[in-house]
């Protein structure tokens, strides 16, 4: 018998979607040294690698898994301020920049694969609508309690409070990390666009070999036919759990970016509300279902229509209708 | 004392939510759509009532007429421009045209009216009541969004139930393509809903704003969404279960606002949502569907 040589197909698409973002990134970094990127763009290069994550990894709930979450800015947050409490509570301790960010990226990432992991737990018996305003709920509730937390630390150790950054009791010399409102400030700016692009690379390889795994099988087959898996020995609670873990540990990866990329992190309606989830689910449905390389070029392209068309400001938001019909 | 006057304004905002979860629940048990603009026809409402007074110096009444005549216009609109060629496309799509309304209806208000917060002057002029020597005012406000919610609520019944109109929306809702065979139009009846849950969202917006008198492009998406909210703890689909839902959301959230903490008001009622979700996975008075193999 003839073995098949070479690539299949999906394999074969997988590497150029790839290849893109190397060549995108090495196209950058050449006009960069050229000095023809203007320094607004290159303040939007981060925040890109951000928003391509997020759409990357919202598509295996929403594309692969088949289940409209409406909450994934909730664990983007959860990444970021674990991570960023980390990296202020250690910024002393571990000098080295690209350890400290590894570990507050690990910190990130499992945080939120553990709120994904609470939150898919109680939601598996929801369906449909039920279940995207139970998660947009779960978004919401995580915003709000992170914007009455109050931490900090002194010579006894890490203090908690839900009222006051008084309330915490803190020593001579003691210092408040999460502010309530005003978040967390001074955050070490660890990260960088060639960290980001490294990041993009590492979601994406992640969630094409589960895609072609099989348990992402398993989990494309819970979408098409629920009852037809079931009937053939998925255990649907696992792997929807599995999925939910993996889709937030990832929105948790892109909130340590965020986080580091900025010194001052807030919880705002803005960056982690539920507009932000929407934004995500808009990448996702208009690069299509499923597909990799759609989320990630209509995160791009949505990022940077509006900035392009800066100079008609008032009617910037307007193309997004007409995108969505 | 305190706790009454909170149970009132409770309920006063939960009238409102009512309302709006009203149109939200009707809308979606003839279309089966989420319709995520509906929280910004309740701005629109607020910001032609706002013109007719403020700007034209006309009537109150005038401008309640003005705003539920526009939102009307404005719903049926819609419903032909965006959600139409959509019929039969996945709800997905679906759902993210309706988020794009949303969006558009927002940055039109903020092209026409500029982002600045308008001091809205109440449409209400009745005195407040004080009871028990002066302990608890209920404002006129509050008395007015009560009593119309409750006048709604009895039209809005009696409607689905008596009229041919109403008992068409439940046919189409029930079964499209058995209602189509009957000989109701289907098209008109989705119109009529639309039409119907959009000058709910007017009233209800002139209603929010003449209580809380802040109006912005934005202040219609999260009383939107708490609407939402409502009308999935009531069971998404019922009419009685959006008023019920609508206005055990505007007491918990009062309640919640005035003992617990005012951060954690909108965590709260999530929170509860979430619980009620659990126990009741198609919220208070929805239908349990069977699934078929």
């Amino acid at each position: 018998m003839k073995k098949k040589i070479g690539m299949n197909k999906s394999t074969y698409n997988n590497m150029i979607t790839l290849g893109i973002v190397v060549a995108a990134y090495i196209i950058i970094q050449i006009l960069i040294s050229t000095g023809s990127v203007s320094s607004l763009m290159e303040g939007l290069l981060v925040p890109l690698c951000v928003y391509v994550i997020l759409a990357i990894s919202l598509n295996l709930t929403v594309g692969i898994l088949g289940e409209l979450s409406l909450g994934h800015a909730g664990f983007m947050c959860v990444g970021a301020f674990a991570s960023a409490f980390f990296s202020r509570l250690t910024e002393d301790l571990i000098t080295a920049t690209y350890l400290r960010f590894l570990i507050a990226l690990i910190i990130g990432a499992v945080c939120a694969a553990i709120f994904g992991i609470i939150i898919a737990v109680p939601v598996l018996r929801l369906k449909g609508d039920y279940l995207a305003i139970t998660t947009l709920a779960f978004g919401e509730i995580i915003k709000n309690v992170v914007n009455v937390m109050y931490v900090g630390k002194d010579s006894t150790g890490i203090h908690f409070s839900m009222k006051n950054a008084m309330d915490l009791n803190l020593k001579e010399g003691g210092d408040v990390i999460i502010k309530g409102a005003q978040g967390i400030t001074g955050t070490p700016t660890d990260s960088n666009f060639t960290i980001g692009i490294i990041l993009v690379l590492v979601t994406m390889i992640v969630v094409m070999n589960i895609i072609k795994s099989s348990t992402g099988r398993a989990i494309t087959s819970i979408r098409d036919n629920r009852i037809a898996a079931e009937s053939i020995g998925i255990n649907i609670t696992k792997y929807k759990v599995i999925t939910f873990a993996i889709s937030a540990a990832f929105a948790g990866v892109a909130g340590v970016l965020y986080s580091h990329n900025l010194s001052t992190l807030t919880a705002t309606p803005k960056n982690f509300g539920y507009n932000m989830s929407i934004l995500i689910l808009v990448f996702v449905v208009l690069g299509g279902m499923g597909n990799i390389r759609g989320s990630m070029i209509a995160a791009i392209v949505l990022t940077l229509i509006p900035e392009y068309l800066r100079f008609m400001q008032d009617y910037r938001m307007l193309h997004k209708r007409k995108g969505a019909e | 004392m305190s706790f009454i006057s909170y149970l009132v304004n409770g309920i006063s905002l939960g009238s409102v939510y009512a309302i709006i979860a009203l149109g939200y629940t009707m809308v979606y048990g003839i279309a089966k759509m989420l319709n995520f603009a509906h929280g910004d026809v309740i701005m629109i409402g607020g910001y032609v009532t706002f013109m007719i007074m403020s700007t034209m110096g006309l009537s109150p009444w005038l401008g309640i007429v003005a705003a539920v005549v526009v939102c009307t216009l404005l719903g049926v609109v819609i419903e032909k421009i965006a959600y139409k060629p959509l019929r039969g496309a996945s709800p997905l799509a679906v759902l993210i045209t309706a988020i794009g309304v949303s969006y558009f209806l927002q940055n039109i208000a903020l092209l026409i009216f500029g982002a600045n917060t308008k001091s809205f002057t109440s449409v209400v002029s009745i005195p407040d009541l004080v009871l028990a020597d002066g302990q608890l005012t209920i404002s006129g406000e509050t008395i007015v969004t009560i009593i119309a919610s409750v006048i709604i609520m009895i039209a809005m019944t009696l409607f689905i139930k008596k009229t041919k109109t109403g008992r068409a929306m439940n046919a189409v809702s029930e079964d499209k393509g058995a209602a189509q065979l009957m000989g109701i139009n289907v098209n008109k009846t989705i119109s009529i809903t639309f039409a119907i849950g959009s000058g709910l969202a007017a009233i209800a917006g002139i209603l929010l704003v003449s209580s809380y008198p802040a109006l912005t492009p934005y202040t219609g998406a999260m009383p939107g969404i708490k609407a939402f909210v409502a009308a999935v703890f009531g069971g998404i689909g019922s009419v009685p279960g959006a008023m019920i839902g609508g206005i055990l959301l505007g007491v918990i959230e009062n309640l919640s606002k005035a003992y617990i903490s005012s951060q954690l008001a909108d965590a709260i009622v999530f929170a509860v949502l979430i619980i009620v979700l659990l126990v009741k996975p198609t919220g208070i008075l929805g239908k349990e569907i069977r699934e078929k193999v």
